[in-house]
């Protein structure tokens, strides 16, 4: 089956690529990209005029929940609501149950996500075995799983020297740490980021410097241990400072945000607005001001969603029950587009941070429209509006402070190896 | 007479100047139905209240039942040791059973802030009334507090007003905050930094003090918290011994107030921790003239929220 795009203004950051180009497709691979191609007889062709063309988009930072949590979310559901959003690779986090410390539960995704699934899904195991916070997974197995990175997100790893020894061990084993930042003690029975919101509305807070100390520690032995780390879903001001400066220094630390953190604040709590519950916690304005400086200037690499599925029972209750973390796949792209329109980013850099930054960071043969690559495109039409609502979603669950927003950009088809697996004018109603 | 508009009542926050103002003239008469020989009236006969306590309380509880049945409402308390709460069953489902009985309000503590929010969604046909939500607020005891002041100074407002202890996890002083300022006075907070909240500056009239001396200089009103070892004892402060040193309330700091300077403390008190025995019993001491007002208070807050009708 072969695939032609005409006419999309096509984006490719890793080429330098920024004009009107027709893209062929043949068994899946992009065979050429130039001015005015013909299709091979046969080909289906999409009319991209007006779209935009870019690497096919990808979450380094999802949960699916599959194994063990398949009420919040799967993997067939999960990767529909990453198509639907644009993107073509999601790397998921290893909190399911049974967790992702071994060659089983990997393979168990990457088979399931083959054969049933909407785009391509990498598994994130642990750093430590059982997310235990004890003794080191075996990362050589893991890799071998397919496991494009190791943490144990969710549950900081505690202990300095394990930590140490796991930024070691994964550096030879070739395989990158990705850090979930945070000093638990810090963080206490904390529900939402300390400040004046927390004091008016008389919920217990979390400091910045619960991750801020953190990120601080983990840059600081990447740096003793000349290894790589990956900051996952950066939100206070301190945090980029601290990795802004590691970077200035030659440590080889690269970071992510989400949507949320540069965008809301914890304004969006009042109310006791479970569905702005999450962690780290949304903080304030100035937060917000420094996460996007750390967009624009680099210092933050990536745009990473922490799609976090959770039933309505668990969000639906009272504010100190209700669990962390909002869904993000469906509305990412719109949210991010936001960051062009805002002068934060150029709409090259925001596809650096949406595909060639987390390709290039887990290792994946992705992130590039060049001749011989695997065609994982998305097309975005960036004047779509819409509104953001719950009845659309293909998602299972439905926490996410959004909802009722108008939105602006949305992806017009995704493509998956030269499979056109989404395309928003297929839709009923649409 | 002007009209109390709320289903609810969670916080002082949600009230403005006026529903305070009502509910205060309300409970004044409502004090005089307490000093009769037959306390009891039949406005809310027919009524049925629930007060629902998911954290132990003794004396919010108890006013809130004599208030409901002196005012003819039958009255029903349901505690988490007798409750479906241990059960695993969720606070909506409890309220919803509860709803199918048919209650006309229901007076809750619970210890998550903004549970009774959440409540009044599930429940739009029932009145909530907060007897306390985590640390968040307790609006009986800030009007109840109130209404004492006023007796007392005749005014509630240009009144400095000294509140010192754990602000932080303090519903009592959030409350109080709320209402004093709104009304006109100044509150003046001081504690250890390890119990005073960000931005508590922000609250409204309201000074943060360096000490406790600062706080009580020319105030009219020191109102102590109480201290909760199981609560602060950790990380907050070393010890009970420094903290009455430093923070805690004795004739001798007393005297920087003004002069027959009102003492009041919520309950339950700590002797010899947040307040020595001489002030608690002292000539200046307002304690149980604020446990009396309380029953009037809560009186005056079911009927109002009830729609203040009169059979």
């Amino acid at each position: 089956m072969n695939l032609f795009i005409r006419g999309g203004r096509v984006v490719d950051p890793g080429q330098n690529i920024d004009e009107i180009l027709d893209i062929r497709i043949e068994n899946g691979v992009i065979t050429e990209t130039g001015k005015n191609l013909e299709p091979l007889s046969g080909s289906e062709v999409i009319d991209a005029a007006g779209k935009y063309a870019v690497p096919g988009l990808i979450d380094m930072h999802v949960h699916l929940r599959d194994p063990g949590f398949e009420y919040k979310e799967d993997i067939i559901t999960g990767s529909l609501a990453a198509a639907r959003g644009g993107f073509t690779s999601v790397a998921c986090m290893p909190n399911t149950n049974p967790v992702i410390d071994n060659k089983a539960v990997a393979g168990y995704i990457t088979n399931k996500a083959k054969s049933h699934g909407f785009c391509n899904v990498y598994p994130v195991g642990c750093i430590t075995h059982g997310m235990g916070g004890e003794r080191l997974s075996e990362m050589g197995e893991l890799k071998e799983a397919g496991c494009v990175a190791v943490s144990d997100d969710g549950k900081p790893v505690k202990n300095a020297e394990l930590m140490r020894r796991a930024l070691e061990y994964a550096k030879g084993i070739g395989i990158p740490v990705i850090a979930h930042s945070e000093d638990i003690s810090l963080v206490g029975e904390g529900v939402m980021n300390e400040g004046f919101t927390s004091t008016e509305i008389g919920l217990k807070g979390i400091p910045r410097v619960a991750e801020e100390i953190a990120v601080a520690r983990d840059v600081m032995l990447a740096e003793y241990t000349q290894s790589p780390i990956h900051i996952a879903h950066l939100s206070t001001g301190g945090g980029v400072r601290i990795i802004r400066e590691a970077k200035a220094r030659g440590v080889k630390v690269t970071a992510e945000t989400a949507p949320h953190y540069f965008i809301l604040t914890d304004d969006a709590v009042r109310g006791y607005n479970t569905n702005a519950k999450m962690n780290p916690p949304l903080r304030e304005a100035c937060d917000v001001e420094a996460v996007r400086e750390g967009l624009r200037d680099g210092t933050i690499d990536c745009i990473a969603t922490d799609h976090a599925p959770h039933h309505l029972d668990e969000k639906d209750i009272e504010f100190d029950a209700a669990l962390n973390g909002i869904i993000g796949l469906e509305s990412s792209l719109p949210l991010s587009l936001a960051l062009v329109d805002d002068g934060i980013l150029t709409f090259n850099q925001l596809i650096e941070k949406m595909s060639c930054n987390p390709a290039r960071i887990l290792g994946l043969d992705r992130g590039t429209l060049k001749r011989g690559a695997i065609a994982d495109i998305t097309l975005i039409d960036t004047l779509a509006e819409w509104v953001f609502e719950t009845g659309q979603l293909a998602s299972k669950s439905m926490n996410s402070p959004f909802f009722g927003c108008k939105m602006k950009g949305a992806a017009f088809a995704t493509i998956l190896g030269g499979r056109v697996v989404y395309r928003i004018d297929r839709l009923a109603g649409k | 007479m002007p009209e109390f508009k709320h289903k609810d009542i969670i916080a002082l926050r949600d009230l403005t100047r006026g529903d305070m103002e009502l509910l205060l003239k309300t409970a004044e008469s409502m004090r005089e139905i307490n000093s009769r020989e037959i306390k009891k009236v039949p406005t809310l006969r027919g009524k049925t209240i629930i007060n629902l306590f998911y954290e132990s309380s003794t004396r919010t509880r108890t006013s809130f039942e004599i208030a409901g049945k002196r005012l003819s409402a039958d009255t029903v308390n349901i505690t988490p040791s007798s409750s479906s709460a241990t059960k695993g069953e969720t606070l909506a489902d409890t309220a919803l059973n509860l709803l199918a009985m048919k209650p006309d309000i229901i007076v809750m503590r619970h210890s998550v802030s903004g549970s009774h929010y959440f409540l009044s969604k599930k429940l739009p046909n029932c009145s909530i009334i907060n007897a306390g939500d985590g640390t968040h607020e307790h609006p009986s005891q800030g009007l109840l507090d109130m209404l004492t002041i006023r007796d007392h100074f005749g005014r509630l407002d240009s009144l400095k007003v000294a509140i010192i202890g754990d602000i932080t996890h303090s519903r009592v002083a959030r409350s109080n905050i709320q209402g004093l300022t709104k009304m006109g006075s100044e509150v003046f907070l001081a504690g250890p930094p390890t119990m005073m909240p960000p931005g508590a500056a922000k609250l409204g009239n309201v000074t943060v003090c360096k000490n406790i001396k600062e706080a009580i200089a020319d105030a009219d009103v020191v109102m102590m918290l109480r201290i909760q070892q199981e609560r602060q004892g950790k990380t907050l402060m070393p010890n009970a011994r420094e903290y009455s040193r430093y923070f805690g309330l004795n004739p001798e700091n007393l005297k920087l107030a003004r002069p027959g300077a009102m003492v009041m403390h919520p309950g339950p008190i700590n002797r010899g921790v947040e307040m020595s025995s001489y002030v608690v019993d002292g000539a200046q001491s307002h304690i149980l003239r604020q446990v009396e007002n309380g029953v009037a208070v809560r009186m005056s807050m079911l009927y109002h929220v009830c729609g203040g009708e009169i059979e």
